[in-house]
């Protein structure tokens, strides 16, 4: 157990209808690591365990060597992107990021002056005002990742939070989302069902099926290699 | 704060009223002999009225809601948007103005009456009684019936319609293969709910019951109590009415009444079904009818308050005493239930959407509607019965009409608040937890915007239907102590018919400001929020 890891996932189980889970997964500080798999494999479950919204029947979850299981997901030293509903619609851009400093929105000048830096970071300077919904659909992701930034914890989770968008959008993003996590040196845990996200930003891939880490290992190799089978099925007929 | 303590908290309070009312009830009188007050011929006949007058009120609500749903269905004309709302608000109009209504219309001196003499064919007396019982609950029940049925009807899918069209189907096909079966689907449900409601209906059989032969178990215990003051045969009663309604509570929910409670309007598909001519006089029929049974006696209201004593009667210190003591009963009342509605749905909230467990959080939410199994006049009674020895229960009058009142809105909050704070907790939940928003800054930031509108309209059905309410009250008013629907009702009784109509157009006005202030005022204006 090195104290250079950012994450241990140790034996954690979960039951969800007739889905028995058990996750297991370690990852080193400044690590990406995509988690792949078919729908209803348990990637999502595997992210909510560790950001505290589900509670494991046993095992346990540590961050930067600190074991987490019995925290709230607030008190935990992680933030989650979700694929959509990261923002208030009532809120303006600048609220909701803003919530990230204080959950009762009362900032002062230095965290007014954050929140406007961490904007201008994700490329929204001058949108401060908007709502989200006179906000496209990446710029709304781009918020909730400025939220993440200011909120400054050293694990960012998400959860297929590109899907949505057109592919030309969702490879900016991607590209955002890498320079980002060298800049901060965050530890990103990133669900998705696509592959190619995985090539572009991840250094790690583990692929779920039926609720267990079945493959894990560096991601061209592990897409490289095809197997086990599950795998094979999931990433179909190879491009000739 | 545990997330149980809310619901707890909440249910702790109906537990203690309704079961201190039922234990009171079951120790009352000494020397009291259930058994032997089973055998009275008197009870029996009052059971088999009112079983009768359900029945009957139930069968002619459905069939009549049949043919008008379908006319709304398929018809659009001028009017239509208009006739719908008034479906939907035929739950909040006051019953003893409607009723009011219904006796301008009906009654010896009515616009029927009118038109008959006019017509040189003499007047009839056929308003008190079980005639005058079944025309006001076709009334109030016709158009929540109709209002189901074409929910159902309208859900079925568009699609439909284009096949339908395609292969030429005729309109009794139409009925036959498409709406029929969309209707019967909801059809126990919506006739299960019309006879709970005529089963346990008080104001109408006490206002146009018209004598002994015609009195339900909610007018007998009231009449038990308020005038033979016979405890023994008032408990008995309310324990009778109590088990026949528990009977017909646990059917009417396993006929699954739908949820659908949006007070919106319909869509209209082209149909292929609207151009035949036997169709068209069907539907106008069903209309026409409609609008002589439900829009008739409330233009009646409206006429009839405009008239010369209405500067005198509203004038009158009594009158505005009792607008007062309304208003207050009202706006507790709803107060009362928004608090206890809004901590069982907390509580099942969380259940719901963190813990897994739907099924607890349905049978939590359930047992706010507590109230529909204990009818108000049950647990007026008990109330009644156990504060008698410790208490002058006149002088407990407002507060235990307030209780009541707030449990029977309960029901009302929880239906109409419990769907939009699900789907608030749906959208935002877990981006709360996560950012760590929570207690009085997630009620102040996330939820109050979120949930402001439908806030509103709770406390604004709960609000109105306790200013319009003809119930408990009648049980505990007295000279000092009285609403606008009482008055109306003692005018009606005293056939001093101007006054009543003076106090009919009032309560009418006030609930309708009352509705549209509180509405409008916590709900907010419209507000640019999506652009």
């Amino acid at each position: 157990m090195s104290d250079r890891s950012m994450l241990q996932v140790e034996g954690l189980t979960f039951r969800y209808e007739d889905m028995q889970m058990v996750f297991d997964l370690t990852l080193a500080r400044g690590q990406c690591l995509a988690v792949l798999g078919p729908s209803g494999a348990g990637k999502s479950t595997l992210l909510s365990l560790i950001a505290g919204f589900e509670k494991p029947l046993s095992g346990r979850v540590l961050v930067a060597g600190e074991d987490v299981t019995q925290r709230k997901p607030a008190d935990r030293p992680v933030t989650s992107l979700f694929q959509e509903h990261n923002l208030f619609a009532h809120l303006t851009v600048e609220q909701n990021v803003g919530l990230g400093l204080d959950p009762g929105l009362r900032l002062d000048a230095a965290q007014r002056h954050a929140v406007a830096g961490e904007l201008a970071r994700v490329g929204l300077e001058g949108l401060e005002k908007r709502r989200p919904a006179q906000l496209s659909g990446g710029q709304r992701q781009r918020v909730a990742l400025a939220r993440s930034l200011v909120r400054d914890k050293p694990l960012l989770l998400l959860d297929e939070p590109f899907s949505a968008l057109d592919p030309g959008l969702r490879l900016e993003m991607l590209d955002l989302l890498r320079q980002l996590q060298a800049e901060r040196n965050l530890t990103v845990v990133m669900v998705s069902h696509n592959p190619q996200d995985a090539r572009r930003i991840a250094g790690e891939t583990a692929f779920v099926c039926d609720g267990r880490i079945v493959a894990a290992g560096p991601t061209e190799a592990l897409l490289a290699a095809r197997e086990p089978a599950a795998l094979r099925a999931f990433l179909g007929p190879e491009a000739g | 704060m545990p997330w149980w303590l809310p619901a707890a908290l909440a249910l702790t309070v109906v537990a203690a009223v309704v079961g201190g009312a039922l234990l009171a009830l079951g120790l009352a009188a000494p020397g009291f002999d259930f058994v032997g007050n089973l055998a009275d011929a008197y009870l029996w006949r009052v059971v088999w009225f009112t079983v009768l007058q359900a029945t009957l009120s139930t069968l002619l609500s459905v069939a009549l809601a049949v043919p008008v749903a379908r006319a709304m269905a398929r018809r659009r004309f001028p009017g239509r948007g208009l006739l719908l709302r008034l479906f939907s608000l035929s739950l909040v109009i006051p019953t003893i103005v409607a009723i009011f209504g219904i006796a301008a219309v009906h009654g010896r001196t009515g616009w029927v009456n009118d038109a008959l003499a006019f017509l040189g064919l003499g007047r009839a007396d056929y308003l008190y009684g079980l005639t005058g019982i079944l025309i006001a609950h076709v009334f109030f029940n016709m158009p929540i019936a109709a209002r189901i049925l074409l929910q159902a009807v309208e859900a079925v899918p568009p699609e439909t319609w284009r096949v339908a069209s395609q292969f030429g189907l005729k309109s009794r096909d139409l009925f036959r293969l498409i709406e029929w079966p969309a209707m019967r689907t909801v059809l126990p449900g919506a006739a299960g709910l019309v006879f709970m409601l005529c089963f346990t209906s008080f104001a109408v059989v006490l206002t146009l019951g018209g004598g002994p032969k015609a009195t339900t178990l909610e007018v007998a215990v009231y009449q038990a109590l308020r005038f033979d003051f016979d405890l023994g045969r008032a408990v008995t009663l309310a324990l009778v009415q109590l088990l026949l309604c528990s009977v017909i509570v646990t059917a009417v929910l396993r006929l699954a009444v739908p949820s659908t409670t949006a007070l919106t309007e319909g869509r209209i598909y082209e149909r292929p079904d609207t151009g035949g001519r036997i169709g068209i006089a069907v539907d106008a029929l069903a209309l026409l009818v409609t609008i002589g049974l439900v829009v008739l006696p409330l233009a009646a209201v409206a006429v009839a308050g405009f008239n010369p004593t209405a500067a005198e009667v509203l004038t009158r210190a009594t009158l505005w005493r009792a607008t007062g003591q309304s208003l207050v009963i009202a706006l507790s009342a709803a107060s009362l239930a928004l608090l206890l509605g809004g901590a069982i749905l907390v509580t099942s909230r969380i259940l719901r959407h963190r813990l897994a467990r739907a099924g607890a959080a349905g049978r939590l939410e359930l047992s706010a509607s507590l109230i529909l199994v204990v009818p108000p006049f049950v647990l007026a009674t008990g109330l009644f019965v156990l504060l008698r020895p410790v208490a002058d229960v006149f002088a407990l009058g407002m507060p235990l009409v307030i209780l009541v009142n707030a449990l029977m809105a309960l029901p009302f909050v929880v239906r109409f608040l419990g769907g939009p704070m699900m789907e608030e907790a749906q959208r935002h939940d877990r981006l709360c937890q996560s950012l760590g928003i929570a207690g009085w800054n997630r009620l102040r930031l996330i939820e109050w915007p979120g949930l402001r509108r439908p806030v509103g309209l709770a406390l604004a059905v709960a609000a109105t239907l306790s200013l319009g309410d003809l119930g408990v009250v009648a049980l505990f008013g007295s000279q000092d102590f009285a609403t606008l629907p009482l008055l109306l009702y003692r005018a009606m009784g005293g056939f001093r018919m101007s006054e009543a109509a003076v106090i009919a157009a009032l309560l009418s006005l006030l609930c309708l400001v009352l509705f549209l202030v509180i509405e409008g005022g916590l709900g907010g204006l419209r507000r640019r929020d999506n652009v």
